[in-house]
């Protein structure tokens, strides 16, 4: 996707050209693509939340007599599942599990991550060395491994899952935050805040940050739709969400074996995630565009 | 001629290592500034010249101890620049600032530029209002009416503009010393003669001393009282401006004056200009680092480098055709 420029009138109008949030805005507005995928965000965000009042069962009351009923049966809109528990209600629910599993990680590896990353860039030397090393040593591992030893080895349930693939995602963060502040330290705006007298701090504070969280951010934010896939295949390896609470992966795990008697209903949850991933994926390639610094 | 110098380097030295291996172990230096000593005097443009890569903008970090030098000393307004406390330190930015040579990576993207302007301030201290205030004044002063530019990104502007604006935040300090590395050379020609005309007045305005850092011999004629010739990293000739451009002594001196473009016919010199690139600074010839490129190099002159001799008052060459042992004239 290409930049849009901003139009003439509007970066000049009245000599108060916008500021960089109200350009990010405008810039977001006027990209479709990204409208649809954060509105499609918005609800999925929102049918999670509200979970508890616009499910129309309990999600986790079966009936024996009713198991695997086909998407459209009258008062279960898409079926039931292997226990006859009611489908909608468990994708509802199921959805707040697997945000939070989502998400999570990601934002605590965009805050550790940052931190880390920035004090190795600005740092340099031995304490960059040591900080860049111990980050490869977790990069040596393909990130489903880890994030699979990881949860083996603190077993099963939310918390765990969600501490294994913070570790996942911290080093990925510490990368990017690192690169983009070794770039920015070498500027001459940073010479010259070095020559006014500024304190590291205030460099940092003033001249850095403003400078990489941007492109950290819409880094990390690429690394959602990663983190809920793996979130999901924990729970379908069984290490994370524990039955019989509702989530996709582990939805996706329960209903494979009904695949040959309905097919339809076993493949809910998958485009679940599907759709939930792809559009945190077109949502961070449009905050990627929008958030392009000029220079 | 018993005002004390504004500025003193003595024999400041800088080099770089360059590291690789497995163990980033350290395999050679690179030789950016070896042995460089000048005084500025208060109210007095120092032009320092030379090809690129022969050190000009090291030297400038060194001066302001944005890099700290191997060694050698600096001595600012009395003060030993390298042996003061921290605070203190803070305090001596106050007086010597620096324009940046790229107009482009020398202003934050996300600040506006009349907030760039006043952040020197409000890292002294200033009041965010007052700052404000000064900057937009400045910015006035430089030719940016802040009505107009103030709230704007640099992005917005053009690179004469920005470069306004990097003098604007050098001055708004209020410095005794500034120092200009490249200041023109990223703009056009006619672009360059209003910075170049503005940069003049300032000084005669806010009683400046400008050390003028350039590869570009006609700006550097144009604007300095003394000149400091650097080849490699040394200083092979200094002088004042009339002296240098009426009768340049060292071979590398005449030669950059042979290739500098000249509308004048009679400034035309018949020397040959030089050619080649200049050595590497990573392992510079022996004795004089330019006899590898003179057209008169001597067996001598991969000995030792020579030391600087007094060819006339004010004017030293670092070179053996004027040796008194050797005395040949060119």
């Amino acid at each position: 996707m290409s930049v849009i420029a901003l139009p003439e009138h509007l970066s000049t109008v009245a000599g108060a050209p916008m500021s960089y949030w109200r350009t990010v805005a405008w810039r977001l507005s006027r990209d479709r693509v990204t409208l649809v995928a954060g509105a499609l965000l918005l609800l999925i965000a929102l049918s999670a939340l509200l979970a508890p009042w616009i499910a129309p069962h309990d999600p986790s009351a079966g009936a024996i007599r009713l198991r695997l009923a086909p998407v459209g049966t009258p008062s279960h809109l898409l079926g039931t599942d292997e226990q006859g528990r009611d489908m909608l209600s468990r994708l509802l629910w199921g959805g707040r599990m697997t945000l939070v599993a989502g998400l999570t990680p990601v934002v605590v590896a965009f805050l550790v991550g940052t931190v880390l990353g920035v004090i190795a860039g600005y740092a340099g030397g031995l304490v960059n060395t040591l900080v860049m090393r111990t980050m490869d040593i977790f990069y040596a591992f393909p990130a489903v491994l880890l994030a699979i030893a990881i949860s083996g080895a603190l077993g099963p349930g939310l918390p765990n899952t969600l501490i294994s693939l913070s570790i996942v995602f911290i080093p990925r963060v510490v990368r990017v935050a690192e690169s983009a502040t070794v770039q920015v330290k070498g500027l001459e705006y940073v010479a010259a805040a070095k020559a006014s007298g500024a304190s590291v701090w205030q460099i940092l504070r003033h001249h850095l940050l403003a400078n990489i969280l941007g492109p950290v951010l819409v880094f990390a934010s690429t690394q959602v739709s990663l983190s809920i896939i793996l979130a999901a295949g924990l729970s379908f390896l069984g290490l994370g969400v524990t039955p019989p609470a509702a989530e996709w992966g582990l939805m996706l795990n329960t209903l494979r074996q009904s695949i040959y008697v309905n097919a339809v209903v076993p493949a809910l949850p998958g485009l679940a995630i599907f759709v939930t991933s792809m559009a945190f994926n077109l949502v961070s390639d449009g905050l990627r565009d929008a958030m392009e610094i000029r220079t | 001629m018993s005002v004390a110098p504004l500025l003193t380097t003595r024999a400041l030295r800088k080099h770089f290592p360059l590291r690789g291996g497995v163990l980033r172990r350290t395999q050679a230096w690179v030789r950016a500034v070896d042995d460089v000593s000048f005084e500025v005097k208060p109210g007095e443009t120092v032009g320092i010249v030379g090809e690129s890569g022969c050190g000009k903008s090291t030297l400038a970090r060194l001066i302001l101890r944005l890099v700290e030098p191997d060694a050698g000393r600096v001595w600012f307004d009395g003060e030993d620049v390298l042996r003061v406390l921290p605070g203190r330190m803070k305090r001596l930015r106050r007086d010597m600032q620096l324009v940046f040579q790229d107009p482009y990576a020398s202003l934050n993207p996300r600040l506006t530029i009349e907030d760039a302007v006043a952040f020197s301030l409000l890292v002294h201290g200033a009041g965010r209002s007052d700052a404000r205030d000064r900057a937009r004044a400045l910015l006035g002063r430089v030719g940016l009416d802040p009505r107009l530019y103030g709230r704007r990104y640099p992005h917005e502007l053009s690179g004469g503009q920005r470069q306004r604006v990097n003098i604007a935040r050098a001055l708004v300090l209020d410095p005794k010393l500034l120092v200009l590395d490249e200041p023109v050379s990223a703009l056009d020609k006619s672009v360059q003669a209003q910075v170049l005309n503005l940069l003049l007045e300032l000084k005669a305005d806010r009683e400046l001393t400008y050390v003028f850092i350039s590869h570009d011999l006609n700006v550097i004629e144009y604007v300095s009282d003394r000149v400091l010739v650097m080849y490699l990293g040394q200083v092979v000739e200094s002088g004042t401006a009339d002296a240098l451009a009426e009768a340049p002594k060292h071979p590398y001196t005449q030669a950059l004056f042979a290739s500098a473009p000249s509308m004048d016919p009679d400034r035309r010199m018949e020397r040959p200009p030089i050619a080649g690139d200049p050595p590497n600074p990573i392992d510079p010839p022996s004795g004089c680092r330019f006899r590898t490129r003179c057209a008169f190099a001597m067996p001598r002159c991969a000995d030792a480098a020579p030391p600087p001799v007094a060819v006339a008052a004010d004017h030293d060459v670092a070179c053996y055709l004027y040796d008194a042992a050797t005395a040949v004239t060119a």
